[in-house]
């Protein structure tokens, strides 16, 4: 690790992360929004959703600003017609691959899904929906998965094996059928490893996983591990690219 | 009711176990080369060897050999059975067929050779054979028939008499670039690895995770030489300073993993393979990594993450493998057939291979040559030869005199070309430039019966099926492009699905993690491009022009 400074310049403003910072994050900290929805300050990045891809002058594809290192120069456009475009489409996408209805889901008004679409201007839909059987697992005692939510975003899984160190999800199965799963596929209650400190319930995007008794709209997230995550980070014991 | 005592019943039992080839004592004057390759095995060639062997013996002739080979190419006309030493090759051998083996074994036995033999033009013209030289002439599971064949000489000369920089110089002069599919600079890659510090190793990955629909090019060198490939992994090893080789092969190849595991024994009691290799103390050790049957794991963070035993999904590079690879440590990727090209590079030397070929593409470039086509088979051929002349001189032309329509390359990522891109040569630039690309080599010739969007339906199911399902464009885009061609086919289409068809194509396309998703827009790009109309003729007269499709949406 490296504290070399790298100056560059995001959507006109000159901008300085340290090297090794990822573009995405020294967006965030100087302000500029990109949307994404698998990243998560404090964790490890996966790079998966690709809603925060961005344009880098001189590169001719598109460059995913969580996974890409700053450089020196740096020339980063994080809005245009095209990604506008890309966003929405994938937003899209999400919305119609499993079954996300917001006006019945208990993260209504707390979702990171329902917040973006509304911030990138998403109006209609032209694909169908796919609307896949998916289950829901309600055993474990104080919390319910609720597979017809979830986007695979990967979050819990990398915060019950990186933070609370327990690793009881994974994912199972690939393509559309790919599904969360606890422990080898275990019903969540019956986990040997799940320690019910409830971070992935707090760090989920959606309506996927939450506390059981709430209703429409009372998922509401309170996300007290979150600042600590960020405060790993900063002390430098987090993880950089 | 089935026990384990029925599987065991003698007569399965005696069945399953193949015939063992026939080595005379004494000098050999002819040998019969029967292809004990996949193609030829689901022919039952090893029923052809067995009574081959029986009729030698019962003719009491000593100084002839009844020998198991690799591939001998022409799968089309299988079972194969040459003789090398009277340039003779026999067609279509059936077990069962006495008259047929009875001429043969009067062929063997220096007679009026049998009229079963078959001209080898116009197959075998323009082919010139560097990966595939040893395939279908030495037994793939003696590691002596490859020492006599030259084998390991380039090894020993590696290790001998050249620096690790010499090796990586001739690759680099020889203009080798990545068989996989990609492309990339061989030289380059290796210098990259070689370059790499790393305080506990390297490694050398070779790639034989061979997926593409209608490829069988690296499932073949590996039946039929699998020496060769373990020879050019060491010559890497060497090259970049790596002890320890590693060959992901895909589980669907058991006769490949079979005869590999053999071929590593063997060369490992030989002295190729394991500790002081011919005598010095460079050593490398190579080991068998069977994949579980997920296409994804041919791209190479995810053959990476599967070796290491995780789930095979990809990773953002960089860091690409050769300054992060296997463990943390630096790792070179090949592929079987880029592998195999080594040993010759060496021998022969890099200016003697960039020769062969085109300006940007050196070489030569197996291809497995699949389809409407009268000779499907494996086939080597140099860089800038046209695609007219594969399909209609190799190939033979279209079975049944059908007019040509398309050929297919490159598997699920490449594309269709059409019947005007005939005359182009086949290189790495003129292939991407018309919208597909070289791909590992799986080629696949389509005939007027042929739906192109049908076509781009069927790998379009494909990659849906092997998405990994990490990210999104590439998971859910597939299966909603999928869904859009689905409709089209059915004659539901609108022209506003066409729109959406392409525009979710452009962002899978741009935005997905690997080359999986990247590339799986392809086909439906390559078909728009090249036969519009027929998308047209779906969506707007609700009819199939090649008549493939069963259009029951006419009335919406």
């Amino acid at each position: 690790m490296s504290d070399e400074v790298r100056t560059l310049v995001i959507d006109g403003r000159d901008v300085a992360g340290a090297s090794g910072q990822s573009i995405l994050s020294v967006a965030e900290e100087s302000g500029v929004f990109i949307p994404a929805l698998c990243h998560l300050a404090g964790l490890s990045e996966v790079g998966s959703c690709r809603l925060c891809m961005v344009e880098v002058e001189g590169t001719a594809r598109l460059v995913a600003s969580c996974v890409t290192a700053v450089e020196e120069g740096m020339k980063v456009t994080t809005t245009s017609e095209r990604l506008l475009a890309y966003r929405r489409r994938a937003i899209e996408l999400l919305f119609m691959e499993r079954n996300h209805v917001c006006s019945v889901c208990v993260a209504d008004n707390h979702c990171e899904l329902q917040e973006l679409a509304k911030t990138l201007g998403v109006t209609h839909f032209e694909l169908p929906p796919l609307h896949p059987a998916c289950d829901v697992d309600a055993t474990h005692e104080r919390f319910v998965l609720d597979h017809n939510r979830c986007i695979l975003c990967a979050r819990c899984v990398r915060v019950c094996d990186e933070i609370e160190g327990a690793h009881t999800w994974d994912i199972r199965g690939r393509g559309t059928g790919a599904r969360l799963i606890s422990d080898l596929g275990k019903p969540w209650g019956e986990s040997t490893t799940c320690t019910s400190c409830g971070k992935c319930v707090q760090v989920c995007p959606t309506g996927a996983l939450y506390e059981k008794g709430r209703s429409v709209a009372e998922g509401k997230r309170h996300r007290p591990y979150v600042p600590f995550l960020v405060a790993t980070n900063a002390l430098g014991t987090g993880r950089q690219l | 009711m089935s026990t384990i005592e029925d599987a065991r019943a003698p007569g399965e039992g005696a069945r399953r176990r193949p015939p063992e080839p026939l080595v005379p004592e004494g000098e050999r004057r002819v040998s019969a080369n029967v292809c004990q390759a996949a193609g030829c095995l689901s022919m039952q060639s090893d029923l052809v060897l067995g009574a081959l062997r029986d009729r030698v013996e019962a003719a009491g002739l000593s100084d002839v050999a009844v020998r198991r080979v690799g591939c001998l190419g022409l799968c089309a006309a299988g079972p194969l059975v040459e003789v090398p030493e009277l340039g003779r090759l026999f067609d279509h051998v059936q077990p069962d067929d006495g008259a047929a083996l009875d001429s043969l074994v009067t062929t063997l036995s220096g007679g009026e050779p049998g009229g079963q033999a078959m001209a080898k033009e116009p197959f075998f013209s323009h082919q010139v054979k560097v990966v595939l030289e040893r395939c279908g002439q030495v037994d793939p599971e003696r590691v002596e028939d490859y020492l006599d064949a030259g084998g390991y000489e380039a090894l020993t000369k590696t290790v001998t008499t050249m620096s690790p920089e010499e090796v990586i110089a001739e690759v680099v002069r020889s203009g080798l670039r990545g068989r996989g599919g990609a492309g990339y600079p061989t030289g380059l890659k290796w210098t990259t690895v070689a370059k790499a510090t790393s305080h506990d190793g390297k490694f050398v990955v070779c790639n034989a995770d061979e997926g593409d629909p209608g490829a069988f090019m690296d499932r073949s060198v590996l039946e039929s030489c699998p020496q060769q490939v373990l020879e050019g992994m060491a010559i890497a090893g060497y090259a970049v300073g790596a002890q320890h080789g590693y060959v992901y092969v895909r589980a669907e190849y058991p006769l490949a993993v079979k005869r590999l595991n053999s071929a590593i024994r063997q060369a490992e009691r030989s002295g190729f393979l394991g500790k002081q290799i011919a005598g010095t103390d460079f050593e490398f050790h190579v080991e068998v990594r069977i994949g579980a049957g997920a296409f994804v794991c041919g791209e190479e963070t995810a053959l990476l993450a599967s070796i290491q035993g995780g789930r095979g999904t990809p990773r953002p590079r960089p860091p690409y493998p050769a300054a992060s690879g296997l463990w943390g440590r630096p790792t070179l990727i090949n592929n079987v057939e880029t592998y195999a090209n080594v040993p010759p590079v060496v021998m022969r030397g890099g200016e003697w291979y960039g020769s062969i070929g085109t300006g940007k593409s050196k070489g030569t470039k197996v291809f497995a040559l699949a389809g409407a086509v009268v000779n499907t088979g494996l086939i080597e051929v140099p860089m800038g030869l046209s695609l007219r002349q594969i399909v209609f001189d190799i190939g033979g032309g279209l079975v049944g005199g059908k007019k040509f329509k398309a050929v297919q390359t490159g598997g699920p990522s490449g594309g269709c070309l059409p019947e005007e891109l005939l005359d182009m040569p086949i290189d790495y630039e003129s292939l991407a430039q018309a919208g597909s690309h070289m791909g590992s080599g799986g080629m696949i010739v389509m005939d007027e019966s042929t739906c192109m969007v049908d076509v781009a339906k069927y790998f379009m199911d494909f990659c849906r099926e092997e998405s990994c399902g990490k990210c999104l464009p590439c998971r859910a885009g597939t299966v909603q492009m999928y869904g859009l061609l689905d409709k089209i086919t059915r004659g539901r289409g609108t022209r506003h699905d066409l729109d959406t068809l392409q525009s979710l194509a452009e962002m899978v396309r741009t935005t997905s993690l690997c080359g999986l998703g990247q590339g799986a827009p392809n086909p439906v790009f390559s078909t728009l491009r090249y036969f519009r109309d027929e998308y047209l003729a779906h969506i707007d007269d609700h009819t199939c022009p090649a008549g493939a499709c069963r259009l029951d949406g006419g009335e919406r």
